[in-house]
């Protein structure tokens, strides 16, 4: 009824105005983040070039996700263009509430894309969503502290070498702590470091008939690590810091190693954010006993609900978003260093981005190595590294968080956080019907 | 009995102590939003820095903040109008004309206020969604206005329950129906008591986040909305968030202050005792 | 007031007053009703917003599941805590600045708004703030005093995590108690406080004889108001803690917001609803019976 009304009230206003009957209006929800802020602003050269109106639904990514779910989920039909991440599209896609995004003109070069990166948003072999940023995860952490130290960073460092680092690093005199993890309980929280360092452990979330793996040894010593290691050196206030508390921290140069996001890099070598810019070191996520599954993978892109009924402009309008030549406008308007990161290999080729990013080689590498189709030692009924693509996944992993972090601030201990994650694991898996 | 100077010294000291204490984290906040991202997390906290501007033009610039504000307003004043004239007859009839029921009928009203909004976010969305009212100001309004009207009733009620019945007598003798009563007694009198409750339906409607970030999209987006296009993106963004605060604050703050004395003039029946 | 009753009621013989009762009632009535009705299906319900192959009736085991859960017990009596916690604070800083800013001194007017102030403040803003700003142990304002004064600052979310809670909600709903009380005393006769004054009465004595009593009716309004209110906290958890560390800050309403927009289980969501909705108003009328008995609603 509302649908009959708008449309026969946008077709009256069409006839009064006498514009051009191509014009239309687009409503695309999307992050708060950096890269999405300069995507909105350059959107008026797509509305100058192409007539089109977009409307922007910009949320923080928390509120953002409740909101695009609920309406996908029902059908709702408000928005003609999402922003959503590697473990929403395998999982919309199979449900049917995205399009098929094959259809792409050959400017558009598909074959450019990173092929990790074009593998995790594809179902079937069609693509639901197209990659606007991805990252990945490694380490960070101060060139000139190691320097004073007489330390060096490997170019792929253990967990074990993190650790004699970070003990020669902490100072809390001074307030500088040797290690900054994220330990703020959430899914794309503590637990997207944690589930890569359970991995390089050679631990897994299920096994082959999806029973929880949570009390195994390797949990156990991935847990039994990041708690030791946190008390030891690590910030006051760990169990409530997320990415940015823990960003806020190292900017202010309180820490001296940081696994985590590589969007991060872009960040803290801008001075106008950070009081250590030129003096960040990067090298790859650290191993323990595997690298299968050591980084993580993530991926911001955009799709269009099959609920949306501007498809064709709204496909132009993420085709338009995700293509070379959008890039190469941010890199030309703002600056290459804001250019999205991880997408594109021509991005990677291009000198201008080369000489403006000094990060941009060990992005490429993580972004590259990550095999979410692989991603643990032992096998697993479950794609994805950080997160495990299936619907309980979010409860679940938020859960689970909020154990560790109960045996992170002393709570609890390891063992007894374990059991109580393995328990409400399984009770998870048994309501959505995976356990009997 | 007049108070001594020491006396009037501690209650001014006090006075302003606790002021300043309780507003200490909103000025801290205002006073942020003119920081650049790299001073807001300076540490120590830094109170002289050089004072910028562009935090304010670039949240003006990126979201949408007249727009926002007036949906704001819109919903806010939309909301408390309809609340009032709805409640107030209700209010009227229970507190000077109880029954037996009355009690039980104020705790039920209440009690419909008990349901925790996120435990009926699908029904409500499913309505809104039936009634093509999502991303509407009208679904918002009602939304709003349903969600506050057991506390607008109850307030009203509380303070109708001030005045003496008798005053209500006398004039039901001088001839005066329900609605003359209301008009020509109840208002003066209650005239703080309703501008109290008037001014805390619209604080409550103005800072609600949970209906107003997930029954709108763009059109109906209020300050709520707003707000979570600052708060928690990837990298710094506190003086960011702040500025938008402050933004967000303001309109609010200023009318507060300017109806504080209306607001805390509060009930005087001197003349009627 | 035993006598007045039943004149009262003789009014409202007289008085046909439910055509003015109807509007509120009846749209209250459908606001409750449907949403409620729609909620209890729902609980029976095997429904979740992103797994549609999950359907079917349900029986009681949403209700299983959750109160089977570890989470469940510490959530509730999480949420009685903060509730009853911060309704203390609020109350006796409440009735504290209800005499305090009924006192003439300089600036009065602008001390009282700048009191006023943080309601205005929404609670994800209030929260960033309290959590960045201040609360930090490492770059607050707060650590930032303590060491100057030779503390180690306090870690508050990792060993006072309630108590941080506690502290940024209070801060929000002081100025609530403060505003109904301050103009709920503006109406106490003056003379009573003279009166008393000359028959000797001190400072804690006329508050205890002649201000609490006349403060009853509202201090039971700002309880109820603000029992409903706190029963709803939820961004201030979400922002800080996100109901861990453990689940030391997971109340009920957390938990049902995690089962909702976190799980997307709409059944398990609903399902804590019905148990909320049961609680809240035992809650209700546990308040309301001990505090009412002595004050005529």
């Amino acid at each position: 009824m509302r649908l009959k009304i708008t449309a026969a009230l946008s077709a009256a206003l069409l006839a009064a105005s006498g514009t051009s009957a191509l014009a239309t209006t687009i409503t695309v929800a999307t992050v708060n983040n950096n890269d999405m802020v300069v995507m909105q602003k350059l959107s008026k050269v797509w509305e100058k070039e192409t007539g089109n109106h977009v409307k922007w639904v910009v949320l923080e990514e928390n509120v953002l996700r409740q909101r695009v779910t609920t309406d996908i989920a029902t059908h709702g039909g408000q928005f003609d263009v999402v922003t959503i991440g590697a473990y929403e599209t395998p999982i919309w896609a199979k449900r049917g509430w995205l399009d098929k995004l094959n259809d792409f003109p050959a400017s558009y070069d598909y074959n450019d894309l990173l092929a990790p990166v074009r593998s995790a948003l594809t179902v079937n072999g069609n693509m639901y969503a197209v990659p606007f940023y991805s990252e990945a995860s490694f380490t960070m952490y101060r060139k000139d502290l190691f320097e004073k130290a007489g330390l060096t960073m490997p170019d792929q460092p253990t967990y074990a070498q993190i650790e004699q680092f970070a003990d020669k690093l902490t100072d809390k005199s001074k307030q500088q702590y040797g290690i900054c993890l994220r330990g703020k309980p959430g899914w794309g929280e503590n637990m997207a470091f944690l589930g890569t360092l359970v991995n390089s452990n050679g631990g897994r979330w299920f096994d082959m008939d999806w029973k929880p793996q949570l009390t195994t040894k390797p949990w156990e010593d991935a847990i039994n690590y990041y708690v030791k290691l946190m008390q030891k050196d690590g910030p006051p206030g760990a169990a409530s810091d997320g990415f940015n508390e823990v960003e806020a921290l190292f900017a202010t140069g309180h820490c001296a190693i940081w696994v985590d996001s590589t969007v991060a890099a872009g960040m803290l070598e801008d001075p106008k954010q950070s009081q250590v810019a030129g003096k960040v070191g990067f090298a790859k996520a650290p191993i323990a006993v595997t690298d299968k599954g050591a980084s993580w993978q993530w991926i911001w892109s955009l799709a269009v609900p099959s609920s949306s009924k501007k498809e064709k402009v709204a496909k132009e309008f993420i085709a338009w978003a995700t293509s070379k030549q959008y890039i190469d406008l941010v890199g030309k308007t703002d600056g290459w260093v804001l250019a999205p990161p991880g997408t594109r290999m021509s991005t990677y080729q291009n000198p201008d981005y080369l000489a403006a990013a000094p990060f941009a080689k060990q992005v490429l590498a993580a972004v590259q190595s990550v095999d979410p189709q692989h991603p643990t030692l032992l096998p697993v009924p479950y794609t994805g590294i950080q997160f495990v693509t299936i619907p309980p996944f979010q409860q679940i992993g938020t859960t689970v968080g909020q154990d560790i972090a109960g045996a992170l601030s002393g709570g609890t201990s390891v063992q007894a956080a374990l059991q109580s994650a393995q328990d409400s694991t399984t009770s998870a898996m048994q309501q959505a019907g995976y356990l009997k | 009995m007049k108070a001594s100077p020491l006396q009037k010294l501690i209650v001014f000291v006090l006075g302003w102590g606790a002021a300043l204490l309780m507003f200490f984290p909103v000025a801290w906040m205002v006073l942020t939003g003119f920081k650049s991202e790299i001073d807001a997390v300076h540490s120590p906290p830094l109170l002289i820095f050089h004072p910028i501007l562009s935090n304010f033009t670039h949240v003006i610039h990126e979201g949408d903040y007249l727009g926002a504000l007036g949906n704001s307003v819109g919903i806010a004043l939309g909301a408390t109008v309809l609340g009032l004239l709805i409640a107030m007859p209700g209010a009227y009839a229970m507190a000077f004309f109880p029954n037996r029921w009355t009690k039980d009928l104020l705790l039920w009203m209440l009690s419909t206020k008990m349901m925790p909004a996120v435990g009926v976010l699908m029904p409500i969305y499913l309505i809104c969604q039936k009634s093509g009212l999502l991303d509407t100001l009208t679904g918002l309004v009602l939304v709003m206005m349903l969600s506050n009207l057991p506390i607008i009733v109850w307030m009203l009620y509380t303070f109708f329950k001030e005045i003496p019945g008798d005053i209500i007598e006398a004039s039901r003798m001088d001839g005066a129906g329900p609605l003359a009563q209301l008009r020509i007694v109840l208002l003066p009198l209650a005239g703080p008591g309703i501008a109290s409750t008037a001014l805390l339906s619209i604080i409550l409607t103005w800072n609600e986040a949970f209906w107003s970030l997930n029954l709108t999209s763009s059109n109906a987006a209020p300050l709520t909305a707003f707000i979570a296009t600052f708060s928690a993106p990837e990298g710094l963004f506190w003086a960011k968030l702040s500025a938008a605060s402050t933004l967000a604050v303001a309109p609010i703050l200023i009318f507060g202050w300017l109806t504080q004395r209306q607001l805390v003039r509060g009930l005087t029946f001197g003349a009627v005792k | 007031m035993a006598n007045a009753k039943p004149k009262m009621q003789h009014r409202a013989k007289l008085m046909r007053t439910w055509p003015l009762l109807t509007p509120a009632v009846g749209v209250l009535l459908l606001w409750a009703l449907v949403p409620l009705a729609m909620t209890l299906w729902f609980s029976f319900q095997r429904y979740n917003l992103v797994d549609p192959t999950i359907s079917g009736f349900a029986g009681w085991s949403n209700y299983k599941f959750l109160v089977e859960s570890p989470a469940f017990l510490a959530s509730i009596l999480n949420e009685l805590v903060m509730v009853a916690a911060v309704l203390v604070i609020t109350l006796v800083l409440g009735v504290a600045f209800a005499v305090l800013y009924d006192q003439e001194f300089p600036g009065r007017a602008i001390a009282r708004l700048l009191v006023i102030g943080p309601f205005f403040v929404m609670p994800t803003v209030a929260a960033l703030i309290w959590k960045n700003l201040l609360m930090d142990p490492v770059n607050g304002v707060f650590a930032y005093i303590a060491r100057s004064l030779g503390f180690t600052p306090l870690d508050w979310f990792t060993h006072a995590p309630m108590a941080g809670e506690v502290m940024i909600v209070s801060w929000e709903w002081v100025p609530f108690a403060t505003l109904i009380l301050l103009t709920a005393m503006q109406s106490l006769d003056r003379q009573q406080i003279e009166a008393a004054k000359m028959d000797g009465a001190r400072g804690p004595q006329i508050l205890r004889y002649v201000i609490l009593p006349h403060l009853s009716r509202p201090i039971t309004i700002v309880m109820m108001m603000e029992t409903i209110y706190l029963l709803a906290v939820f961004a201030e958890i979400f922002v800080t803690t996100s109901g861990g560390p453990g689940h030391a800050t997971t109340t009920l309403t957390y938990l049902i917001y995690q089962k909702a927009l976190v799980a997307f289980d709409v059944g398990g969501a609903s399902a804590g609803g019905v148990i909320a909705v049961i609680l809240a108003n035992i809650v209700a009328l546990f308040l309301i019976r001990s505090v009412a008995r002595n004050v005529d609603l």
